[in-house]
């Protein structure tokens, strides 16, 4: 069974890496036996961000850098779907910030895959949150020079309950990763490496494969030993660095204490409205 | 000094000194006597110090209006008169501690007396108690009332007030020798209930079925949002106080597509975080309820004060075309049955629905009849089958609305432009379709138009039109003048702009606007819906609710003025 949408125009440049990121999500789900009727995507703007187009499913595709907080709803308002969020280091980091800080803070059970290309495809070439120091764009014409944004870092000092890096170059080591991620219990984050091939000539696949390892014999309960590995930067690791379950936010919402139908399932009824109206006779 | 049948007392003084217990005690001692009352407070943005204060008006009669007048002024400690200067008139009588800068002030030593009681504290409620006193209420209802409002309190706590209570009453009942108050209860207010413009949102949206809020807090939507958590244990209802707005109303987007009933409550300035995503319901036709609680702008402007300035905002926000509801809810009541009807309006049109409100009415009470319960909401999620398209072309533009999860169908939607199925589209033709499918809902809309409200006589000389809380301040001036060719007409639904409106506007031989604003927004919209210019406007917008008293005054100068027909 494929949860791909066959025979369709696909809008990426051929060779982009968002190719075999679809297919191994594809793998993932298949090989997790996920419920189509169950599953949504939700994606924010961007050439990554289109991967639900390209996808037999059920979708929200929303703003940009907005993904999250509808997401984290979706889930709430039916804590019995299956959440994924997929979309580009600028939509996610850049745009979306704010949601990302704040939404890992909240630790709904859903996943986020961020296509990590280190660049701005979409809108042809400018840097993106994640883009290397002295890399000259066309807007960026002096060379970069803010510090890039380390999205591991900033997850595991949050305390994101799921942490993983992986490369659309290796697609055993990223399918198992994305099945990982799906069965976590929490928030988890997957950044995964792609190359550009349009718009970002220094991070090719192949300096991907040349500036990354996977890690070995790593504690991945190991908060402190995640945050070093995450600052690493001579060679980048890749896999799991943080895994750490605790409650959910849909577990912590009190409506589903006792009653776990989903909220469009409920209506209210006339005793209760009464009941609160008579709560104001005052006096 | 003789006050018959209406009576208004105000408590003065700075942020912090406890006002608020005083209102508390005093309404609830009111109620209990089945007299009718009304509240409201204007305050500063501060924590402590400042002139703040409340405005009670005690009644025969119900009254739900706001009067500049100030029979009873009491003042807590402080200089509150600068703060009162336009509302205290020679007949204002002052009571409280004897202050030099209250020449004429009716000594009552509330700290002495409270502390003769026990402890200096309890000040608040010896003024309690003497206003009970003035009123000549059965004691044992102040006795009752102070239990009420100690309840959960240690035994001396409470009892130690009750002393207090009573000490304040008999101070009370000897002012009454000279301050003749003369209030008739009605038994009809036993039954009433007592709700601010923040609990009749907050109830209304819960009997419209809402399961879900997001919201960033603000000043005046937070009460909304502070109620809502208070009743989500026992209702159900997830409550999100999100990291901002832009956040919020994404958030109630993807609420209502998993099927919940969402809302968000902010104001102006939040809500200006919040356009892209009314955009965003537009495009996706997502449902959604959206409390706009208006104070005065630009920025952060006065962050605890009241106007209609938003309108425009709300009006327009949202890039692209796309139908929208805007409703203003001009009395508690109405607040609480509009707030109930959004939910309802937004299911079933798949648009974002406005509740537009305002400081002065979130922040006003009064005793009302039970509103009716018997509507429950109705949900108009479809169970899907696998030919399931979510924008499907209709012929009233509104597609079956399924959600995921439910049926055997894949709901599909996309803030780009999308064909039936929910997929990106650079097809120009179906780009023609979808506009028009969009557009085309408002002509189904006009089905459940909320009509406009006509107050006064039907042939009228002048015709005064405005919308939301100025409402109840038009109706007692139009009572009190009683020239019986004026009239007003109340619009709760602002947007569509509804044709019972147009129509009355048309046939008016004067028209005039009157709105808490600077620029006349509303007149600008009746212009751009009937063609037809205001002849005169009466404007408000230093922060502070019209009164009956200049609604009168301004009805008066208006018809006077000759008519362009």
């Amino acid at each position: 069974m494929s949860y791909k949408k066959e025979n369709i125009d696909i809008a990426w440049c051929p060779g982009c890496g968002n190719y075999p990121i679809r297919d191994m999500l594809d793998s993932a789900l298949g090989e997790l036996s996920i419920d189509r009727k169950n599953f949504v995507m939700v994606s924010g703007i961007g050439q990554a961000a289109k991967s639900p187009q390209y996808m037999d499913v059920h979708y929200f595709n929303c703003l940009h850098g907005r993904a999250l907080p509808p997401a984290t709803a979706i889930k709430a308002a039916n804590p019995s779907l299956t959440v994924v969020v997929e979309s580009g280091d600028g939509d996610m980091y850049g745009e979306g910030g704010n949601h990302f800080i704040h939404t890992i803070r909240r630790n709904p059970n859903i996943t986020v895959i961020v296509h990590d290309n280190m660049i701005y495809g979409l809108t042809k070439g400018q840097a993106s949150p994640t883009t290397m120091k002295s890399m000259v764009t066309p807007v960026q014409v002096n060379g970069v020079f803010n510090e890039p944004f380390n999205p591991l870092a900033v997850a595991i000092s949050l305390d994101c309950s799921f942490v993983a890096r992986a490369n659309a170059g290796d697609k055993e080591e990223t399918k198992e990763m994305f099945k990982r991620a799906i069965a976590h219990q929490g928030f988890a984050l997957v950044d995964v490496f792609q190359a550009c091939v349009s718009f970002n000539k220094v991070n090719t696949f192949k300096w991907y494969k040349d500036n990354t390892y996977y890690l070995e014999g790593h504690d991945t309960s190991d908060r402190i030993a995640a945050f070093r590995r995450s600052l690493e930067t001579e060679r980048l690791p890749l896999g799991v660095f943080y895994q750490h379950e605790k409650p959910v936010f849909e577990a912590e919402l009190s409506c589903y204490r006792t009653d776990k139908r989903p909220l469009f399932q409920r209506t209210a009824t006339a005793e209760r409205i009464d009941a609160i109206l008579d709560g104001y006779r005052g006096g | 000094m003789n006050f018959t049948d209406d009576i208004s007392i105000v408590l003065a003084g700075e942020a912090g000194q406890g006002i608020a217990s005083i209102e508390k005690i005093v309404v609830s001692l009111v109620k209990n006597a089945h007299m009718h009352i009304f509240a409201t407070k204007e305050y500063m943005s501060r924590v402590r110090g400042g002139v703040n204060s409340t405005s009670i008006r005690i009644a025969s009669e119900r009254v739900s209006a706001y009067t500049q007048r100030i029979d009873i002024l009491i003042p807590l400690t402080g200089e509150t008169t600068t703060h009162l200067a336009k509302r205290i008139s020679k007949r204002t009588v002052i009571i409280g501690e004897k202050n030099d800068r209250y020449p004429g002030i009716i000594d009552v030593p509330f700290s002495d007396i409270a502390r003769e009681a026990g402890n200096s504290l309890y000040a608040n409620t010896v003024a309690a108690g003497m206003c009970a006193g003035l009123l000549s209420i059965d004691e044992s209802i102040l006795e009752r009332t102070i239990r009420a409002s100690f309840h959960g309190k240690d035994e001396h706590v409470v009892s130690a007030n009750v002393a207090a209570g009573a000490k304040g009453y008999a101070a009370g009942r000897e002012l009454s020798k000279t301050i003749r108050i003369s209030i008739k209860p009605d038994s009809s207010v036993a039954d009433d209930i007592i709700l601010s413009g923040t609990d009749a949102i907050a109830v209304g949206a819960v009997a419209g079925g809402c399961n879900f809020v997001s919201a960033y807090p603000m000043t005046p939507s937070s009460g909304v949002l502070t109620a809502l958590a208070g009743l989500s244990k026992t209702n159900d209802i997830i409550v999100e106080q999100i990291e901002d707005e832009v956040g919020a109303l994404n958030m109630v987007l993807g609420a209502w597509y998993a099927g919940a009933r969402a809302m968000t409550t902010t104001s102006g300035g939040g809500f200006a975080l919040m356009t892209e995503a009314v955009s965003l319901a537009g495009m996706i036709e997502s449902p959604a309820v959206i409390l706009v609680s208006q104070r005065p702008g630009p920025a952060t402007g006065l962050p605890t004060r009241t106007e209609q300035g938003d309108l425009d905002l709300v009006l327009h926000a949202g890039h692209g075309e796309f139908p929208r509801i805007i409703l203003a809810p001009g009395d508690t009541a109405e607040a609480y049955e509009l707030s109930r009807t959004a939910f309802d309006l937004a299911d079933r049109y798949q648009v974002p629905v406005f509740i537009l409100s305002d400081q002065y009415l979130v922040d006003t009470y009064y005793n009302i009849p039970k509103p009716d319960t018997a509507r429950t909401p109705s949900s108009c999620v479809l169970r899907t089958d696998s030919s399931y398209r979510r924008f499907a072309l209709t012929k009233s533009g509104i597609s079956p609305r399924g959600i995921p999860g439910y049926g055997e169908g894949i709901v599909r939607v996309d803030s780009d432009e999308h064909d039936e199925d929910g997929r990106i589209t650079e097809d120009l033709d179906v780009r023609n379709d979808t506009v028009q499918k969009r557009l085309s809902k408002f002509k189904a809309m006009k089905k459940d138009e909320l009509p406009a409200v006509l107050i006064g006589p039907k042939k009228h000389s002048t015709l005064i039109v405005g919308w939301g809380s100025t409402k109840e301040m038009v109706r007692e001036a139009l009572t009190g003048i009683d020239d019986g060719k004026t009239a007003y007409l109340h619009c709760p639904q602002i947007f569509p702009f509804p044709v019972t409106a147009k129509r009355i506007i048309d046939a008016a031989k004067k028209f005039v606007v009157i709105e808490g604003n600077a620029t006349g927004q509303f007149a600008s919209l009746i212009h751009r819906e009937t063609g037809r210019r205001a002849d005169d406007a009466v404007l408000k917008y230093n922060g502070l609710p019209f009164s009956v008293e200049e609604v009168m005054a301004s009805i008066q100068r208006v018809t006077k003025k000759r008519g362009k027909r």
